[in-house]
C-alpha cells in the first residue's frame, strides 16, 4: 500500500495561538483512518489545512506525492480530496438531484459556451451526468426525494446527501468531519455500515474526524490522536485503547467521569 | 437540423419581433415608446438577475455599465455613421448592431475590471465597489467634453426599434436561461447557496462570480446602446444611483433568481412608471415605500409561482 496523504511536521499559528503544532501523519490508499482528540485539539483545523482552506505556517502536506501548498480548495478537490462539514453545508435551495449534479461538475467536458449552443454533444453529456447522478442517489436510496429541496430532508438524510455529494467529485480520499454528530445510537450503527460500504464500493481512503469512540474504534484501521494541537499517539484501535497517554488525555477522563 | 426547443423559442420571438416591428408605423408613437422601454427594461432586469438573483452577489452599479455601453455605442454611430456615406437602412441594420456589440463589450471589460478584484472576496464588497463605480462613471462622463460633458450627448440617430429591443431582450433571457439550465450552470446557484461548500465541491467560485458579472455587464451595456438610440440624447445624470436601484427593484419584485417573474416585474414597473409620471419626483418615494412593504410582506418576491425546475431537459 502506498502513501496517499502525507503530513510532514505541519504547524499552523493564528496570531499568537498555535492551533496545530508539528503534526506528522499519513493515510495510505484505501485505508480508513480515524483522527480523534478532545474538543479544540485541532482536528478540524487539520482538515482545513488538507483541503486548502488554511495554509500551514510550517511543514508540508503532500497528496499522491505532490505538495499541495498554495492550492485553492477547488484545486485540491480536483486532485481527489473531497470532504463533508462538521455542521452540514448542503446547497439548501437546490434539489437533492442538483446538489449531487453540481458536484459532478469536475468531470464536465462542456462549459458555459456549450450551455448556450446546446448541441448534441452537450445533450449527451447532460444525459450521461443525469444517469450517473441518479445511479449514485439510488445506491444510497435517496432517488425517491430527488426533486425535493435539500433543506427539506431529515437530518440523517442531509448527512447522507452530503456524503453522496462528496463522492460525486470522484475522490481518492474522503474526509468526513464528525459524521455521527447529532445521531442516535441506531443511526450511528447505520453510519458505520455506510462508511465501510462506501470504502469498499468506491475503493477510496477515508479520514474520519469523530468524537464518538464507539464509531471510531469500531471501523478505523488506524487512529491518530491529537491533544492541544500535538499528536500524542498513533496506532490500531487496540493500541490506542491501551495507550497510557491517550487514556490520560481523553479516554481516561471519560472513564473517570463514568465511575 | 432540428433546433433544440429552447432555441426554437428564441427564433419564434425574433420572428414575431421582426413582424410586429414592420408595422410599427401604425402603432401609436407613445405606446411604441413605452413598448421599447419595456424591452430595454427586460434586458436590464434579466442581466442583473444573473448577478443578483442567481449567483447571489449584489451589484448596485448596473446603471453605470449601462452608461458605459450607451456612450460607447452612441460615439460609434455619431462619429463613424456620417463618414461612411451609406444609406440609413444600412446604418440601422449593420452599423447599429455593431455599435450595440461594441457597447456591450466595453461594458463587459469594465465589468471585468471592477469584478475581478472585488469578487475574489467573500461577502458584500461588490455592493460597495459597484456603488462607487456607478458614481465614478457619472462624474467622468459629466467632465469629459468629448462626450458632451454635463450638457449631455446630443444628435444620436434613432435606430432603436421594436425588433432590436425585443431581439436583445430575447437573447438576454435565452443566455441567462441557457447558462443556468445545465450542469455547469447549477454552479451559479450553488455559489449563491453556499460559497464555501461550492468551493469544496471543486467549483472555481471566483470564476463563476466573474462570469456572471461580466455577462451581466455585457447585456447592461447593450441595453445602454438601445437606450441611447431610442432617446437620441444622453445625460450622465440619467445613469445615477436611482437608475441602478430601479433595476434592483425589478429583480427583487420579480423574485431573485426567477426568469419569468423578473420579466413580468420589468414590464409592470415600466408601465407603472408611465402611469405615475404626473407625480414627478415623488415617484422615488413610492419606489422606496414599495420596497419596504415588499421586504416586510413578501421577501421572496411577488411573482414566484413558477417553481424552480429541479432538472434540465
Amino acid at each position: 500500500m502506498s502513501t496517499l496523504l502525507q503530513l510532514d511536521n505541519v504547524t499552523i499559528r493564528f496570531g499568537g495561538l498555535t492551533a496545530v503544532s508539528s503534526v506528522s501523519a499519513t493515510v495510505n490508499e484505501g485505508e480508513l483512518v480515524g483522527l480523534i482528540g478532545p474538543n479544540g485539539a485541532g482536528k478540524t483545523t487539520v482538515f482545513n489545512m488538507v483541503t486548502g482552506v488554511y495554509q500551514p505556517t510550517e511543514g508540508r502536506i503532500a497528496f499522491g506525492g505532490q505538495p499541495t501548498a498554495g492550492l485553492k480548495p477547488f484545486e485540491i478537490t480536483e486532485r481527489g480530496i473531497s470532504r463533508t462539514f462538521q455542521n452540514i453545508r448542503l446547497f439548501p435551495s437546490l434539489s437533492v438531484f442538483d446538489n449531487v449534479r453540481v458536484a459532478f461538475h469536475l468531470h464536465l467536458k462542456h462549459d458555459s459556451v456549450h450551455s448556450l449552443t446546446r448541441g448534441p454533444k452537450f445533450h449527451r453529456e447532460e444525459v450521461d451526468l443525469r444517469d450517473r447522478t441518479l445511479e449514485l442517489l439510488r445506491i444510497f436510496n435517496l432517488e425517491r426525494v430527488q426533486d425535493e429541496p435539500a433543506k427539506s430532508l431529515s437530518y440523517g438524510d442531509q448527512r447522507r446527501l452530503e456524503i453522496i455529494r462528496a463522492l460525486a467529485t470522484g475522490p481518492k480520499l474522503l474526509l468526513l468531519d464528525e459524521p455521527a454528530a447529532g445521531m442516535n445510537p441506531a443511526e450511528k450503527l447505520e453510519l458505520m455500515k455506510l462508511i465501510q460500504f462506501i470504502r469498499e464500493k468506491f475503493q477510496l481512503a477515508i479520514l474520519l474526524v469523530e468524537h464518538d469512540m464507539k464509531v471510531v474504534m469500531g471501523i478505523c484501521q488506524r487512529i491518530h490522536v491529537l491533544e492541544y494541537g500535538r499528536k500524542i499517539a498513533e496506532g490500531t484501535p487496540a493500541e490506542i485503547r491501551s495507550n497510557p497517554a491517550v487514556i490520560a488525555a481523553y479516554l481516561g477522563s471519560a472513564a473517570e467521569g463514568k465511575s | 437540423m432540428v433546433l433544440p426547443k429552447s432555441q426554437l423559442w428564441l427564433v419564434v420571438v425574433l420572428l414575431v419581433a421582426g413582424g410586429v416591428s414592420a408595422f410599427s408605423g401604425r402603432i401609436d408613437p407613445y405606446v411604441l415608446d413605452v413598448a421599447m422601454g419595456v424591452g430595454i427594461a427586460i434586458t436590464q432586469a434579466s442581466s442583473l438577475n444573473l448577478i443578483n438573483g442567481f449567483t447571489g452577489q449584489f451589484s448596485l452599479g448596473h446603471a453605470g455599465f449601462m452608461a458605459v455601453g450607451a456612450y460607447s455605442s452612441a460615439m460609434l454611430t455619431t462619429t463613424l455613421g456620417p463618414k461612411l456615406g451609406v444609406s440609413t437602412a444600412v446604418l440601422q441594420w449593420v452599423l447599429f448592431p455593431a455599435s450595440l456589440l461594441l457597447g456591450g463589450l466595453v461594458a463587459a471589460l469594465a465589468g471585468l475590471a471592477v469584478g475581478a478584484p472585488s469578487l475574489r472576496l467573500k461577502g458584500d464588497y461588490l455592493a460597495i465597489v459597484t456603488l462607487g463605480f456607478g458614481e465614478i462613471i457619472k462624474v467622468i462622463l459629466q467632465n469629459v467634453d468629448a462626450v458632451g460633458g454635463a450638457r449631455g450627448l446630443v444628435g444620436i440617430p434613432d435606430y432603436t426599434n421594436l425588433f432590436w429591443t425585443f431581439s436583445v431582450a430575447a437573447v438576454t433571457v435565452y443566455v441567462v436561461w441557457g447558462l443556468l439550465n445545465s450542469t455547469y450552470g447549477r454552479g451559479f446557484l450553488a455559489v449563491a447557496d453556499d460559497e464555501v461548500a461550492a468551493e469544496a465541491m471543486g467549483l472555481n467560485t471566483t470564476r463563476y462570480k466573474i462570469t456572471a458579472f461580466v455577462v451581466g455587464s455585457f447585456f447592461a451595456g447593450v441595453a445602454g446602446g438601445l437606450y441611447a438610440h431610442l432617446k437620441g440624447y444622453l445625460n450622465p445624470g440619467g445613469f445615477d444611483f436611482n437608475k441602478s436601484i430601479e433595476i434592483v427593484v425589478m429583480v427583487i419584485l420579480g423574485g431573485m433568481g426567477r426568469h419569468v417573474g423578473v420579466i413580468i416585474a420589468a414590464i409592470v414597473l415600466v408601465v407603472l412608471n408611465e402611469t405615475l409620471r404626473s407625480f414627478g419626483e415623488y415617484r422615488m418615494i413610492l419606489y422606496s415605500l414599495l420596497l419596504i412593504v415588499l421586504m416586510l410582506t413578501r421577501p421572496q418576491g411577488l411573482f414566484t409561482w413558477t417553481r424552480r425546475k429541479p432538472s434540465a431537459a
